[in-house]
């Protein structure tokens, strides 16, 4: 089988993260693959070692991003792709991700696809969806079972809470959602192969594309933290009398009714 | 000069940090309560290759280096300083020496388990009465024959309950000039007339299997003995140097942890109305663990890089272990007065880094030795 990951690199919103002017500040923030990519990553080495073939892990990234990808080596991955814009652009959106994913994976027969449910940085949701509707191929998202037989291919989904269960074929995009499996940890003994394992650099150049090609379609306007939660109310009293308390509340003060 | 890391040691540093934080972490009170050697966790370690860090691929270990090694001790004592002494011990007086000065078949056998982590090994030199003066081991070893027979005692040897092997010493003749020979000798942890027990009741790094060892007439094959037989006083010199890398590493872990909770708390607690960590009485202790914690590192990684080089490490080495361990103290007890009454409850974990602390300015050579051991290489 021929399996792809798609990977970002994240900060870790375990780890203390400070805001300037409306921005995360690099500098002091911790980087680790996407968790629900990793979710993607070991899906992928399961997948390959019950039915042969490869893993390559994709990230479009910069120079930095190379740790993330040899982490996803030392777990068992067979190759990584580097997309390095560093040089090339300042900001992009999911529209450039998905344009220079869909350059990438041309003539690439991809046999699956595997991507995080969500980015905890941004969780539009949106790349794996996106560039599937532009390789023409089936995707399903959120979940949390797959196994395949031949062509076809059963999955489970997470459907906020319940569960669904689909049947489709190869070729495919999925994204992954908690519950799919437990992540590996990189043994030692991947970590030490991960370095002679094939990491390739590709630049916007090597995909035939340029920065007008690429250009994001939105814009940032304003980034701003949500309010403040103020205190909640605890209704008391007869539970008759809390229900109609409530309701007028919600009419008159919530003013939602 | 280059203070990076490469790599390969920050993704094996991310990785046993993440491991540490997730399955040692949550068990590190519990273990410490019922002095519980946690096997299930070394078996884990085991698999992930952690055992078996500095020894080459060929004896089953993965081809890192000293710093490697260093970084993860430091992060599992990080969690608990118990679980992190008894890897130390495994890797640094356990399966070392057997690499160091063990022949072609006693690397099969006996390293090549260990470095897979399939089982653990023990160095038995401390006795009851040679602790410091380790040269004055009183336990015999007698060659009849093809094999040599073992008598004597044994003191607080780590890990020995859960040992495949112990590497013992013993006086084994007399040089010409009447001062004993010293030799080492493996010894399969099933030999008869071999008694371990484990009934040392500890003050800290109680998640460390701690054992008296007694040999009664114990027989191995003569080929058993570890490297020249003549140096075994060299050998484990040598090893005890490389022992205070990992030692000082742990220590490093315990006094980042400590630094750590302490910050945490005092940026939270308020008294007087503020946040204690408005009060210069207790950023002067925090601003003195910090820049210790960091010089401490520093030397660690020193000690390891000249180690990894090649190079003379013993000054060095002694060094990071004695400024390591007290850092570790002296860290851990103002961790503590930081937190007030609640850093005495066992429940803020900052009273048991000092427990565990403390054992580091006693094991693989007291302060003192220490400090004999520097002077010694400054010529007094
Ligand atoms: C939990 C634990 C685990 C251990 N694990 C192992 C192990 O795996 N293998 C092993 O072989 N041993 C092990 N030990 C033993 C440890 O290495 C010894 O306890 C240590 O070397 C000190 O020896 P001692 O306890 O006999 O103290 P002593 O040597 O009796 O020292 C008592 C005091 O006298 C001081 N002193 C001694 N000589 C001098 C001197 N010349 N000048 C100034 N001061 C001096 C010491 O610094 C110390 O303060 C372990 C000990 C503990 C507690
Ligand atoms: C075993 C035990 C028995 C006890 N028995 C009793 C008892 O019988 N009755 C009773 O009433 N209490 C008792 N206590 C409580 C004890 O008196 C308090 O723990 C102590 O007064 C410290 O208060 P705290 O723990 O709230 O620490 P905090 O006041 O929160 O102090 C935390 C840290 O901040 C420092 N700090 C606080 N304010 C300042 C400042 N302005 N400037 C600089 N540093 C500051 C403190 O010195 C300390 O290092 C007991 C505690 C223990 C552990």
């Amino acid at each position: 089988m021929n399996i792809y990951v798609l990977l970002k690199r994240t900060f870790d919103t375990e780890e203390k993260i400070a805001i300037n002017d409306g921005r995360i500040d690099e500098e002091g923030a911790e980087f680790i693959i996407n968790p629900y990519d990793e979710y993607a990553v070991e899906e992928a080495i399961n997948l390959r070692d019950e039915h042969g073939g490869e893993v390559t892990v994709v990230t479009i990234g910069e120079e930095e991003s190379e740790k993330q990808l040899r982490t996803a080596l030392a777990m068992g991955a067979d190759k990584a792709v580097l997309i390095n814009t560093e040089d090339d652009l300042e900001d992009g959106d999911q529209f450039t991700t998905v344009k220079i994913l869909e350059a990438f994976f041309e003539g690439k027969e991809a046999d699956i696809i595997l991507a995080g449910n969500v980015a905890i940085d941004e969780a539009s949701g949106q790349v794996g969806p996106r560039l599937a509707e532009r390789l023409d191929i089936p995707y399903v998202t959120t979940i949390t079972s797959i196994s395949v037989d031949g062509e076809t291919v059963q999955i489970e989904r997470d459907v906020e809470g319940d569960v669904e269960k689909v049947e489709t074929s190869l070729p495919l995009l999925v994204t992954c959602q908690q519950g799919l499996n437990e992540p590996r940890y990189p043994s030692l003994p991947g970590i030490m192969k991960a370095k002679k394992k094939p990491l390739e650099e590709l630049e916007l150049d090597d995909l035939d594309l340029d920065e007008g090609d690429v250009e994001a379609k939105t814009k940032t306007v304003d980034i701003f933290l949500p309010p403040e939660k103020e205190a909640g109310k605890v209704l008391e009293g007869e539970i008759d009398d809390q229900v109609k308390e409530l309701v007028s509340l919600l009419r008159n003060e919530a003013k939602v009714l | 000069m280059n203070f990076e890391l490469t790599k390969e040691q920050e993704m094996t540093r991310k990785m046993v940090r993440d491991f540490a934080e997730n399955v040692i972490q949550p068990r590190a009170i519990d273990l410490d309560v019922k002095a519980e050697f946690p096997e299930d966790i070394f078996k884990e370690m085991g698999k992930l290759g952690l055992l078996g860090i500095p020894f080459p691929e060929e004896y089953g270990g993965v081809g890192g280096d000293t710093i490697t090694y260093a970084l993860a001790v430091e992060e599992i004592g990080r969690v608990c300083g118990g679980t992190g002494l008894s890897y130390a011990a495994a890797v640094s007086l356990g399966s070392s020496p057997i690499y160091y000065f063990g022949t072609e078949d006693q690397k099969q056998e006996y390293l090549v388990p260990l470095a897979k982590g399939e089982g653990l090994a023990s160095f038995g030199l401390t006795e009851p009465n040679a602790g410091s003066d380790a040269g004055g081991t009183q336990t015999r070893a007698k060659l009849e024959g093809d094999e040599y027979v073992i008598n004597g005692e044994k003191s607080w040897i780590t890990n020995a309950g859960y040992a495949r092997s112990i590497t013992v010493t013993a006086v084994s003749g007399k040089r010409e000039d009447g001062k004993n020979i010293i030799s080492a000798f493996i010894v399969p942890a099933d030999t008869p007339g071999l008694t371990i027990n484990s009934n040392y009741d500890k003050m800290g790094v109680r998640a460390s299997n701690t054992c008296e060892i007694i040999l009664e007439d114990v027989r191995v094959p003569k080929e058993n003995i570890l490297g020249d037989p003549e140096k075994g006083f060299g050998q484990f010199l040598y090893t005890l140097d490389g022992g205070r890398i990992s030692i000082a590493a742990l220590a490093v872990g315990i006094a980042q942890a400590s630094l750590d909770r302490a910050l945490a708390y005092a940026k939270e607690r308020k008294q007087f109305g503020k946040t204690i960590s408005n009060f210069q009485a207790i950023q002067f202790k925090l601003a003195d663990m910090a820049m210790e914690v960091e010089l401490a590192r520093n030397m660690v990684m020193k000690a390891a890089w000249l180690k990894d080089q090649g190079k003379p490490f013993t000054k060095e080495s002694a060094y990071a272990k004695l400024f390591a361990s007290e850092t570790a103290f002296r860290s851990a007890n103002q961790a503590i007065q930081i937190h007030g009454g609640y850093g005495y409850m066992r429940e803020y974990e900052v009273e048991r880094y000092l427990r565990d602390a403390k054992l580091l300015e006693i094991g693989e050579g007291t302060s003192e030795i220490q400090r004999l051991v520097i002077a010694r290489q400054l010529g007094c």
